[in-house]
């Protein structure tokens, strides 16, 4: 059996005296569209930090293409082939559009870029569809278009796996297809992608597994029929 | 503007601060460029760090200071000539960059900040406890006689000077215009951000600090020729810290070309003004322009020039 | 050259010390440790409460401590004043805090020089009974006026923290770092509780200037050195511990106290800055940190 992309073995992560996450083990194959859902503070944003190493987790492994890279730093997982997006966007506010994805190429994909950086910039631009506001300054971008340029730099990284971070909150209902339509593309393209997201639809529609986190713990791991008749998630969404 | 342009530029500046010493025989002109040149250094140098990453160094002074003591210590020991206490200063003023930058720059911005102000007075009891340097009394240093092309050594300074802030300028010109300058803004702009997009945040700092701390000890070495006698009070001046901040912030923070706007403008004020009002009044000046700039326009002058800009013309 | 009177004084001293850096690091530890505003002009304010109290004692033979708290609720306004300007230049907009720190650092410069036009570089002293006496406990010999600043920086201390876990506004204070919008929803104003606590803050630097200038005589340029002091307590007692702060402060104390005596006067100020450092790199949250 191949070996998993990223295998999470029994994470922990204290905030304080507060336990964020308390031992979370997961694997994600390669190709793999991955969800991951859970109630409000459930842990799962704070696990993708662990993940990307945003967070250094207290106890805990995680393994990428088979190596320990619990002690990498994060920009070095990047480079690896680990990229995610933020769930407030984070753009770079004093450069365009392009400039954002220009780090993104000269530094984590630094080994997998083509030469000629601005055509593939432009490529990504034009798949999330912002090629139209490439020289604009990032700060003066709207709400969905930063997220799509949270997206954008993220795909920029040219990762193996894309973590995308509720990417889609708050947006319209054809703006979601849109963003959908994008990440699945990409997945086709070879990328593995783990979704966070409180839209059960793109969830349900997206993933082809998915794990739930509850209180910083995983109750339910299965396929999308399998979780939506899962009691143990019901309880976790609506309570006792 | 194209980089072609602007080497031809430095050169003709070289070249006419050379022709100033063979015309000009006012000492004071001499002292006044000196000082504001100094400042030219001085500015870019903390803008490397403060205004393209965004880590604010308060503690100019200490590091201008240990290029200064290192070059007495230097003259005081081998009779080293000029280049090389140079290059001593810069090397000694960037390992202490790096220090307190590998010791502080791994937790907040702010912590590193409060360390450089209190690097800056622990310097300063450490000069003035020792006495081959001089101690609290001071020391004096004789000139050694100016280099060929030169009858006095204060316009050869001039020349030494204008010299090293134009290979200040220059460097900075580099770092903006390289990998490493986007690197340095995408930290400034959202250090998280950029560590994930990755950018080797913690490295890239170093260099920061480093190259910054560097370019401060070179503007210190030939400040004992400069003025013949250091002692701890003129060299710790509080001025040197707070003019290194004011004036990338009246310039603008983000680009080269900020940093020598505003030492031109602000030193050269300050050079005029020091004739008429006390030297503490001019601080005190200081200090307010500074807060009003930050407070009221953070982007400096460059920023205001670039949003007038946009509306175009009236 | 070691003996254990020396020793026993040495330490005597730093603890009463001590008290009195707790107070001059009670305006940081609370707006730094609760309100996350980098301060870093506290000193130089404590510089000028210094001076308000010598101003009165000079001119009225008022006592010191007495003067100092006649000028409290001017320092509490300006303290409101200051974090007004700050909170809606920078917090409000969501600044780095850099562009803040650049502004305390300019309040500093400019409160300095301020000191510096109107008084000039003459170190100033005050007088008051107590000052220039002592009594003796077997070999230890206890300073008045050691012992008065020491008194009030506990009392001090003990009101701060008493305020913050008994008064409304001092629980809202605690709670506004960590959750505003918990504030909001209970009809209090963040803002207005950081306003209070900032001018709280400012406030306490009155107090603690009084203290200092009975302690040994000042000049405007002595605040520089305090900055390194009250971080490194701020930092080692741990961010809004205030019963950390005043632990932190004794052991800077006492650490400042013996390097002074066995190894030279000025090499004391490199203690604090030795402690921020060693703290920072060992264990940034400090002693009793959240």
């Amino acid at each position: 059996m191949a070996e998993p992309l990223l295998r999470v073995d029994g994470v922990v992560k204290r905030f304080g005296g507060f336990q964020a996450l308390g031992g979370v083990s997961l694997e994600v194959r390669e190709g793999e569209r991955f969800g991951l859902i859970g109630p409000n503070g459930s842990g799962k944003t704070t696990l993708i930090s662990c993940i990307s190493g945003t967070l250094r987790n207290d106890g805990g492994r995680i393994f990428f293409r088979g190596r320990d890279i619990t002690r990498m730093p994060a920009h070095q997982r990047t480079r690896e082939g680990i990229a995610r997006t933020f769930q407030i966007p984070r753009p770079f506010g004093s450069m365009s559009v392009v400039e954002n994805l220009r780090i993104t190429l000269e530094y984590a994909a630094r080994d997998r870029a083509a030469p000629d950086g601005l055509a593939e910039a432009m490529d990504i631009l034009r798949m999330v569809g912002l090629d139209a506001k490439a020289g604009v300054v990032s700060s003066r971008l709207t709400q969905i278009e930063m997220r799509k340029l949270e997206l954008a730099r993220a795909m920029a990284a040219k990762p193996a796996l894309l973590i995308s971070d509720e990417a889609m909150a708050g947006l319209s209902s054809s703006e979601v297809d849109d963003l959908l339509a994008i990440l699945f593309r990409l997945n086709e393209a070879g990328t593995t992608v783990i979704m966070i997201e409180h839209i059960m639809r793109a969830v349900m529609r997206f993933s082809e597994r998915i794990a739930v986190l509850d209180a910083g713990e995983k109750i339910a791991e299965g396929p999308p029929a399998m979780i939506v008749s899962d009691k143990a998630v019901e309880r976790a969404y609506l309570g006792e | 503007m194209r980089g072609r342009w602007l080497l031809i530029l430095a050169a003709l500046l070289l070249a006419g601060a050379i022709v100033v010493t063979r015309t000009v025989d006012n000492r004071y002109v001499y002292f006044a460029g000196y000082g504001i040149l100094q400042y030219v250094v001085l500015a870019t140098a903390w803008n490397i760090l403060g205004g393209y990453t965004g880590y604010v160094n308060f503690g100019t002074g200490g590091f201008f200071a240990l290029g200064v003591y290192t070059s007495v210590f230097l003259i005081r020991a081998v009779k080293a000539p000029l280049p090389v206490q140079i290059v001593a200063a810069g090397l000694v003023a960037g390992l202490l960059g790096l220090g307190i930058g590998y010791l502080t720059l791994r937790l907040r911005g702010t912590f590193f900040s409060i360390s450089t102000l209190a690097l800056a007075v622990v310097l300063e009891t450490i000069m003035v406890n020792w006495e081959y340097v001089g101690g609290a009394r001071g020391t004096s240093v004789i000139r050694p006689a100016p280099m060929v092309p030169f009858d006095n050594y204060p316009s050869f300074l001039f020349v030494v000077m204008t010299l090293l802030a134009l290979g200040a300028v220059a460097t900075a010109w580099l770092i903006e215009h390289s990998k490493i300058g986007r690197g340095f803004a995408a930290i400034r702009d959202n250090e998280e951000a950029a560590e994930c997009m990755g950018v080797p945040t913690l490295r890239l700092k170093l260099l920061a600090t480093t190259v910054s701390g560097a370019l401060m000890g070179v503007a210190g070495a030939p400040f004992p020729y400069y003025l013949t006698f250091v002692d701890p009070v003129s060299t710790f001046n509080l001025s040197y810290a707070v003019n290194s901040l004011a004036m990338p912030m009246v310039g603008g923070t983000t680009s080269w070309l900020g940093p020598v706007i505003g030492a031109i403008l602000l030193g050269t004020v300050q050079q005029l003004a020091t004739v008429t009002i006390s030297s503490e009044l001019n601080l005190l000046l200081v200090g307010l322009v500074l807060v009003a700039f930050v407070v009221l326009a953070p982007e400096g002058i460059l920023g205001l020039v670039r949003r007038l800009a946009r509306r175009g013309p009236a | 050259m070691f003996s254990l009177d020396l020793l026993l004084n040495a330490i005597v001293a730093g603890v009463l010390l001590g008290g009195f850096y707790a107070a001059v690091s009670l305006g940081i530890s609370v707006t730094f440790g609760l309100l996350d505003v980098v301060n870093i002009a506290h000193p130089v304010f404590v510089i000028l409460g210094a001076y308000t109290a010598f101003v009165l004692n000079n001119a009225y033979g008022l006592d010191p401590l007495l003067a100092s708290l006649l000028f409290v609720p001017l320092f509490f306004v300006i303290g409101i004043g200051v974090y007004q300007v700050y909170y809606l230049s920078f917090e409000k907009k969501g600044e780095s805090s850099l562009r803040g720190l650049v502004f305390f650092f300019g309040l500093l410069f400019i409160v300095e020089v301020a000191l510096l036009l109107k008084f000039g570089v003459d170190y100033r002293l005050v007088e008051a009974p107590y000052i220039g006496r002592s009594f003796q406990i077997g070999e230890v010999g206890i300073a008045y006026r050691l012992l008065v600043p020491f008194l009030v920086g506990i009392l001090m201390t003990a009101a701060i923290a008493l305020f913050l876990s008994r008064t409304f506004y001092g629980r809202a204070a605690m709670g506004v770092a960590q959750d505003a919008l918990a504030l909001r929803l209970m009809g209090v104003d963040p803002v207005r509780i950081k306003t209070i606590v900032f001018g709280l803050g400012i406030a306490t630097a009155s107090v603690a200037g009084a203290l200092l200038i009975i302690i040994s005589p000042v000049e405007p340029s002595i605040g520089r050195a305090y900055i390194g002091r009250v971080f490194a307590i701020t930092v080692l007692g741990g961010l809004g511990s205030i019963g950390g702060t005043l632990a932190a402060a004794v052991i800077l104390g006492v650490a400042e106290s013996l390097t002074s005596t066995f190894s030279g006067p000025s090499w004391s100020l490199a203690v604090s800055f030795g402690i921020l450092l060693l703290v920072l790199a060992v264990r940034p949250a400090g002693l009793f940190g959240r």
